[in-house]
C-alpha cells in the first residue's frame, strides 16, 4: 500500500510452491465440505465394501470376503474422487469463470491444476485411512509387501482418473459432465472391473475390461493387496490412459 | 479463427483510468481478455507492463489486477475465507480486513456467494482483484448490478486508486460510467476504435461547436397545449412530447432563450420546471457508431 505502486515495493507471486499448497488445501477443503461428494467419496464406498463382505459374489478370490473386497473398493474411491467429484467440481467451476478469474491471478492455469491433483490426492489418502479402519476392523489381513505397490498404483490410477475427468469437464457443459461421470460411475463400479473381476464379468465383456482404467487398476490392487506383487502390465495400460488423457485435456480444454 | 476486434489500438497510462465505451458484442470484453491473456489472440502485439500477456508468467500476473464481467467467484465459497485465500497468492498483499471494511464487505462475509445480490458480488469480485495491491486494474463493466450506494462507494475508491497511481482499465457500454470515472475514452464498434480522446474533447467533435453553435436541449414543464410556433429560431424544433412537458432541440442561441422568456412574459405563462441539456457523451456515441440496433 505505497502510494506509488510498483515504484518501491513491486508486488511479487508467493512462491510456487506456496501457491499450489494453498488451492490444494482450499479445493480440499471444498470438496470435503460438500455433501454430494461425501456420499460419493466414503458412503457408498464403505456400502459397497459391507455388501461386498455379506454376499458370496466374490467366494474364492482371496482367503477371505473382505481380503477379496478391499483392493476394488480403494479403486472405487479413486474413480469416485478423481473422476466423478474432481470432474464434476471442475465443470461447474468453469461455467462460474472461476477458472479463468484464477487464472489471472499468481496462481495461473497449471496451478490451478497442480492445486486440483493436490486436493484428489487429499481426500485420496483420507479415504484409503476411513477404508483401512473399517476394513481392518472387519478382519482384513493385507500383506505387509502389498502397501508399497498398491499405493503407488492407487495414486497411478488416481492420475488417469483426473486427467479424464478433466477431459470431460473442459470439454462439455457442466450439466453433461454430471450426467457422464456419474453414469461412468456406476457402469465403471459395476461392470468396469473395479470390484468385481473381469473374470466374473460376462465373457463379452472380459476383453474390453482388461484395458480399461478401471479394469486396469482393479487388477492391479487386488494382485497388490492380495499377493504383494506388481502387476506390471496393468500399471503399464494405466500410464497409457494417463498420458493420452492428459495430452487430449491439454489439447481441447476450454476454459470458458 | 472468428475475427471479433481486428482495428483496436489503444493505450493505458499509470494513473489514469482508461475506458473502452461500446455496445454489447463491439469487442471491448475480446480486447481487454487478450491483454489480460485469457484469450489467445491471432495477430497484434499487446505489451502490459512492458511484457506480453500470452507469455507471460506469475510475476507479471501478480502486479495485475482482474475483476471479471461474470465474477468468477465460486458459488460456494464465502467472501472473507476465499478473499484470504486469494491474499495468500500474493508476497505482499493487502490488508484482507482493511479491504473488507472499505467496500463493505464485512456485512456478509460469511455468506455463501450464491446468496449475495449483484451489488454484493461485484463488490466482492473487486476486492479480489485489488488484494494484491495490482499496478494496472481490469475492470468488465465494473458497475453492471451495483445499487447507487455500491455504484458511489466503488466509483470512490476507483478515484483514489488511480491518484494513487494506479493505472486502470475499464470497458462499459454506459455512457454515464465513462463521462464519470474515466480520463481517456476509446469508442469500439465493430471490433474497432473509431474515436478516442478525453470526455472533454470527444464533446467537442461536434461539427456544430466549431461554428459556436452548441446541439443543446431545453426541457421545461408548463401548461398543456401552448403554440409555440415561430417563436424560437427554425432550426430549434419544439415538441410537447407529453401533456405539459416540452422539447426544444437545436442550435439553442441566448437569444432563443430571450424569446421564450418574453413569449411567457407575454402569455402570462410560469414554467414548473425548466433545464437546459448540453450533448452527452451519449448523443456523441450515437453519432459516431450509429443508432442502428445490432
Amino acid at each position: 500500500m505505497t502510494a506509488t505502486p510498483g515504484a518501491a515495493e513491486r508486488q511479487a507471486p508467493a512462491t510456487l510452491l506456496r501457491r499450489i499448497l494453498l488451492q490444494g488445501k482450499y479445493e480440499a477443503g471444498t470438496m470435503l465440505r460438500n455433501g454430494e461428494q461425501l456420499i460419493l467419496a466414503v458412503v457408498l464406498p464403505l456400502l459397497a465394501l459391507v455388501g461386498l463382505t455379506v454376499t458370496p459374489l466374490l467366494d474364492g478370490l482371496g482367503s477371505s470376503r473382505v481380503n477379496a473386497a478391499v483392493p476394488g473398493i480403494l479403486a472405487l474411491c479413486a474413480l469416485s474422487t478423481a473422476f466423478t467429484g474432481q470432474g464434476i467440481a471442475t465443470g461447474f467451476d468453469r461455467r462460474y469463470g472461476v477458472l479463468r478469474f484464477l487464472s489471472t491471478t499468481p496462481l495461473g492455469r497449471s496451478g490451478l491444476i497442480a492445486g486440483k491433483v493436490l486436493a484428489v490426492l487429499t481426500v485420496l489418502a483420507l479415504q484409503v485411512v476411513v477404508i483401512t479402519v473399517v476394513a481392518l476392523f472387519l478382519g482384513w489381513t493385507p500383506p505387509a509387501a502389498g502397501w508399497l505397490p498398491g499405493l503407488a498404483l492407487l495414486v497411478l490410477g488416481a492420475a488417469a482418473f483426473t486427467a479424464l475427468g478433466l477431459l470431460v469437464a473442459g470439454t462439455v457443459r457442466p450439466e453433461a459432465t454430471l450426467a457422464i461421470t456419474n453414469l461412468l460411475w456406476i457402469l465403471l463400479g459395476a461392470l468396469g472391473g473395479i470390484v468385481i473381476p473381469a473374470d466374473r464379468l460376462p465373457a463379452l465383456a472380459q476383453s474390453v475390461v482388461h484395458y480399461l482404467p478401471s479394469g486396469a487398476l482393479g487388477e492391479a490392487l487386488r494382485e497388490a493387496f492380495l499377493v504383494g506383487t506388481v502387476n506390471v502390465g496393468a500399471a503399464f495400460i494405466l500410464l497409457i490412459w494417463t498420458v493420452l488423457a492428459g495430452a487430449a485435456a491439454i489439447r481441447w480444454f476450454k476454459w470458458n | 479463427m472468428l475475427q471479433v476486434v481486428s482495428g483496436v489500438s489503444l493505450v493505458a497510462e499509470r494513473g489514469q483510468v482508461t475506458a473502452l465505451l461500446g455496445a454489447n458484442g463491439a469487442g471491448k470484453t475480446t480486447t481487454i481478455e487478450c491483454a489480460q491473456g485469457l484469450q489467445r489472440r491471432s495477430g497484434g502485439t499487446i505489451s502490459l507492463l512492458g511484457q506480453d500477456p500470452a507469455r507471460a508468467g506469475a510475476d507479471l500476473r501478480a502486479r495485475v489486477g482482474v475483476m471479471l464481467q461474470d465474477g468468477g467467484l465460486p458459488p460456494s465459497a464465502r467472501p472473507l475465507p476465499l478473499l484470504r485465500h486469494i491474499a495468500g497468492m500474493y508476497a505482499r498483499p493487502r490488508s484482507v480486513d482493511a479491504l473488507v471494511e472499505r467496500l463493505g464487505i464485512d456485512t456478509f462475509a460469511r455468506t455463501s456467494v450464491r446468496r449475495l445480490s449483484g451489488g454484493q458480488k461485484q463488490r466482492l469480485a473487486l476486492a479480489a482483484a485489488l488484494i494484491g495491491n495490482p499496478e494496472v486494474l481490469f475492470l468488465d463493466e465494473p458497475s453492471a448490478g451495483l445499487d447507487p450506494q455500491s455504484r458511489q462507494l466503488v466509483f470512490e475508491l476507483i478515484g483514489e486508486l488511480r491518484d494513487a497511481g494506479m493505472g486502470i482499465i475499464l470497458t462499459t457500454h454506459l455512457m454515464d460510467d465513462a463521462q464519470r470515472l474515466a480520463d481517456y475514452v476509446y469508442i469500439i464498434d465493430a471490433g474497432r476504435n473509431v474515436a478516442e480522446g478525453t470526455v472533454a474533447q470527444l464533446l467537442q467533435r461536434d461539427p456544430a461547436v466549431e461554428s459556436g453553435e452548441h446541439i443543446r436541449t431545453l426541457l421545461f414543464e408548463a401548461p398543456a397545449g401552448l403554440h409555440l410556433d415561430g417563436v424560437l429560431a427554425d432550426a430549434v424544433s419544439v415538441s410537447e412530447t407529453r401533456a405539459g412537458s416540452y422539447v426544444a432541440t437545436g442550435p439553442l442561441t441566448p437569444q432563443d432563450l430571450a424569446s421564450l422568456a418574453s413569449w411567457w412574459a407575454a402569455h402570462g405563462v410560469m414554467p414548473t420546471s425548466l433545464s437546459l441539456e448540453a450533448r452527452s457523451l451519449e448523443d456523441v456515441f450515437l453519432d459516431i457508431s450509429g443508432k442502428d440496433i445490432r
